[in-house]
């Protein structure tokens, strides 16, 4: 869709002109396709984008929203990295080559920069919700909800799910989850108040041990949150706390569970 | 003959899944209704993500003073009396409630000492009143809304445009719409249809909007009969970025100034002193804007056309602690670090306060079945809508509406969808693709935010609002000569064709309602007529089709209880 500032951008001061090498088509006929754009200064990819969009290719498909790095919708692989398109400055890129601009990689291709991403709606709701501990108090102090504060911040851009190799690399969408949903799971086992627990969930069905915590996710988020380091880790303790701990494994045996 | 459209039934048919949308879908499943909820956009992307300040709501958690009277005075004053005085007082009383309910599907809003929501200080609110999450609390509130109303089981349709609403007779039928990603169309049968599609900002050229904001709902409605209410109230919210180019228009949150932020202009004066002495800049947001227009007309802007906006005073961790998100935005698209030098901001238009004309209690629009919500909705914030009180109005007035929407179809007979006004929906949208000659959409569209920014911006005149009035009808025969090219799969260009109508045609009713209105109230400012008048401050103004013809007439508005003058009067 149209920008509103793609106009702007050329009245004041147009400095230099870019190049850039957008993927055009479907999973059959795809391929990239040169594009010169006038830059601006501040310009983001984004607007590059949407620069192209009005004047030179009206049905270049690209998910956008908010283009304030809160909504998540614009991402992209820009000079093969994973990235939010809308925070991504041309200035920040070398501009005497062609910038090029790819759809996400780990999801099916839609058309264009557009990927089928409806696999991580599927995978959010086998993650039961927030179920407060019965007869609760609804009282919560700052330095408790701190930790899940972080994970809340996701977006949801997916570019965590984009460079994570499990999903990327070996196409692991049937057994594992992704760093998306850790996170998500990490704020509900993490809330003070809830009452359940997704142990069991973790392990067997969004197979958090085939995460060997290269920190990829951590690194891309446009969020900052420590994807690896506290929810991913922790996660994993509390599994090896509670299915793997040799006392408890030997209660188990005994008890024949 | 009809195509054999894909098609689905539903109680209750919900356009738009930001706040109001999902709240109102939570609220009509929770009545036993089945429920179909589409999007034009993925689930979680709508508009309430980017709501930053807060949810004002009265809970008294920070001030032990406030309560609801003094949330209904300030929303009345705020709106300058002009608000549906029913729908200020519902809101005032309910919005707390439905904060509580946030908590209790697992929202995590920042604290006070004692373990309660903690609430911070905004333009026009007596008390600190804001429940937050940092400067994210949108992002908050619609992760909630989306993860409790997916686990109780609402059906979502993602990208999916509805284009037009089928009627049986004077009732609401159903929907016809395209699934962006084939491009397929698509039939929703339903009992009632609630409107949840937020406002029209993206017919400005300088705008906080996303791409959505294109009075969808508002012409959907408009189309099928139903009355707009208040369409001049636009709000420009004063603090936009400003520089650089392709970052303008971006929202600075209010919360900057609830933290202490001050306003400065090119002489370091702190102007607010002049425009209002006792709130400063925690003034209402039409006062703001236009203070910060007149500084940068009158030469004392600052280096790229704004104000000076300043949080660096604040200790470095609190600042990133409680602006989080404002940090990063500057740093990363503007290289300003917020925590050492000042920010520069102007007025973008941000919010309508107009829309569909709804009844207080429901929701209901004046076609039967037919509901709205949120800010495609009107009447609650009258000439001018405070910060705070579009999340809560969204919460209290969604569940309203999913509730009587639910109420609505257990009485109502499910019809059957008009062969004929399918066809005829079906082939205005593929018009686009049929012409050869003809102007892409997005070409048309950059002229229409450039001269509703010039001619019906924050400072009007009847000369201006005579000019756009003749501009927009020059542009109509543009608009249905429009064309799109490549294929229906996922193409901008093509949807363009379709919002580009609705704009124009809500755009037509904001300037005929701004021409109407002379005077100056809250967000609509009038040169030619600078004061308030007495016959004005008692009548709304309504757009509603006859025949063809969109025509304008004033209602009174209507009276209020003497018990609620008598809070008015409260002088605090």
């Amino acid at each position: 869709m149209p920008d509103s500032n793609d106009g702007d951008a050329m009245e004041t001061g147009v400095m230099d002109e870019a190049v850039l090498r957008v993927f055009r088509g479907g999973p059959e006929d795809g391929k990239p396709v040169d594009y010169r754009v006038p830059v601006a200064p501040g310009m983001v990819v984004l607007d590059a984008l949407h620069s192209i969009q009005g004047h030179q290719a009206p049905d270049l498909a690209v998910r956008w929203n908010c283009k304030a790095g809160k909504c998540g919708s614009c991402s992209a692989e820009v000079n093969g990295r994973p990235r939010l398109t809308c925070k991504t400055r041309l200035d920040s890129l070398p501009l005497d080559q062609p910038i090029t601009v790819s759809p996400l990689k780990a999801f099916p291709l839609i058309k264009d920069l557009v990927t089928d991403v409806s696999w991580n709606y599927k995978i959010n709701k086998k993650i039961p919700a927030f179920q407060p501990k019965p007869g609760v108090e609804w009282k919560m102090y700052q330095r408790d909800v701190d930790r899940v504060q972080e994970f809340r911040k996701c977006i949801e851009c997916f570019l965590c799910q984009d460079v994570c190799h499990v999903l990327r690399d070996h196409s692991k969408h049937q057994s594992f989850g992704g760093p998306r949903f850790f996170v998500r799971t990490a704020c509900l086992e993490m809330h003070p108040l809830d009452g359940l627990s997704r142990t069991k969930l973790l392990k067997d069905e969004l197979g958090l041990g085939l995460c060997n915590i290269t920190k990829c996710c951590t690194e891309v988020c446009p969020e900052e949150i420590h994807i690896t380091d506290n929810a991913i880790i922790p996660l994993k303790e509390r599994i090896v706390d509670e299915f793997y701990d040799p006392i408890t494994m030997l209660i188990r045996k005994f008890r024949g569970s | 003959m009809t195509p054999p459209y894909e098609t689905h039934e539903h109680d209750v048919l919900i356009i738009g899944a930001g706040g109001a949308g999902l709240r109102a879908a939570i609220e009509a499943l929770a009545q036993g209704a089945r429920v179909g909820l589409v999007c034009k956009s993925l689930l979680g992307k709508a508009h309430t993500v980017m709501a930053e300040g807060g949810i004002a709501a009265a809970m008294g958690n920070v001030d032990k003073a406030d309560d609801w009277r003094t949330h209904f005075r300030d929303t009345m004053r705020g709106g300058k009396f002009l608000n549906n005085w029913r729908m200020a007082q519902l809101h005032a009383q309910e919005a707390p409630e439905r904060v509580r309910e946030l908590e209790q599907w697992g929202a995590l809003f920042d604290r006070t000492d004692d373990g309660q929501i903690l609430q911070r200080a905004f333009g026009g609110h007596t008390f600190k009143r804001l429940c937050h999450v940092g400067d994210r609390t949108g992002l908050e509130l619609i992760r909630t809304l989306q993860d409790r109303g997916v686990q109780q089981g609402i059906d979502v349709f993602m990208e999916c445009t509805i284009t037009r609403l089928i009627k049986d007779g004077d009732r609401i039928a159903g929907a016809f719409g395209y699934w962006r990603e084939q491009g397929r169309f698509v039939t929703f049968k339903a009992k009632s249809v609630v409107i949840a599609t937020g406002g029209i900002g993206k017919a400005w050229k300088i705008t906080s909007n996303s791409w959505e904001y294109t009075a969808d709902g508002m012409a959907l409605a408009y189309e099928a009969g139903a009355e707009l209410l208040d369409m001049e109230f636009v709000q420009f919210h004063p603090t936009g970025m400003v520089w650089p180019p392709g970052v303008q228009g971006i929202l600075v949150t209010e919360a900057v100034r609830g933290e202490g932020g001050t306003l400065k202009n090119n002489r370091g004066e702190r102007f607010m002193e002049k425009y209002d002495p006792k709130r400063m800049e925690l003034s209402t947001r039409d006062v703001v804007a236009r203070a910060i227009y007149t500084e940068v007309k009158e030469g004392r802007g600052s280096i790229h056309g704004g104000a000076y906006l300043d949080i660096s005073h604040q200790p470095d961790d609190y600042v990133k602690k409680k602006l989080p998100s404002m940090y990063h935005q500057f740093k990363e698209l503007a290289d300003v670090d917020i925590t050492t030098g000042p920010m520069e901001v102007g007025p973008t238009c941000h919010y309508m306060m107009g829309g569909i004309r709804v009844d207080a209690e429901t929701g209901q629009s004046t076609i039967p079945g037919l509901f709205a919500a949120g800010e495609a909705a009107a009447g609650l914030h009258g000439a001018n809508r405070l910060g705070g009180n579009s999340l809560s109005d969204l919460l209290v007035f969604g569940k309203r509406a999913g509730k009587a929407a639910a109420e609505y179809a257990k009485s109502a007979r499910s019809s059957e969808l008009d062969a004929t006004q399918l066809q005829d929906a079906e082939r205005e949208m593929l018009a686009p693709f049929e012409r050869t000659t003809g102007e892409f959409a997005y070409e048309i569209h950059r002229e229409l935010q450039d001269f509703m920014q010039s001619l019906v911006g924050i400072f009007r005149t009847e000369e201006d609002l005579q000019k756009a009035l003749g501009e927009l009808e020059k542009l109509k025969p543009r608009v249905a000569r429009v064309r799109a090219d490549g294929s229906r799969m996922f193409n901008p260009g093509w949807h363009l064709t379709r919002d580009l109508r609705s704009m124009v045609l809500i755009s037509e009713a904001v300037t005929r309602s701004a021409l109407a209105r002379r005077e100056s109230r809250g967000a609509h400012s009038r040169i030619d007529y600078p004061n308030f008048d007495d016959t004005w401050a008692k009548q709304n103004n309504i757009i509603v089709q006859r025949g063809d013809q969109m025509t304008l007439e004033q209602r009174p508005v209507p009276e209020m209880p003497a018990e609620l003058k008598e809070i008015l009067a409260e002088n605090k």
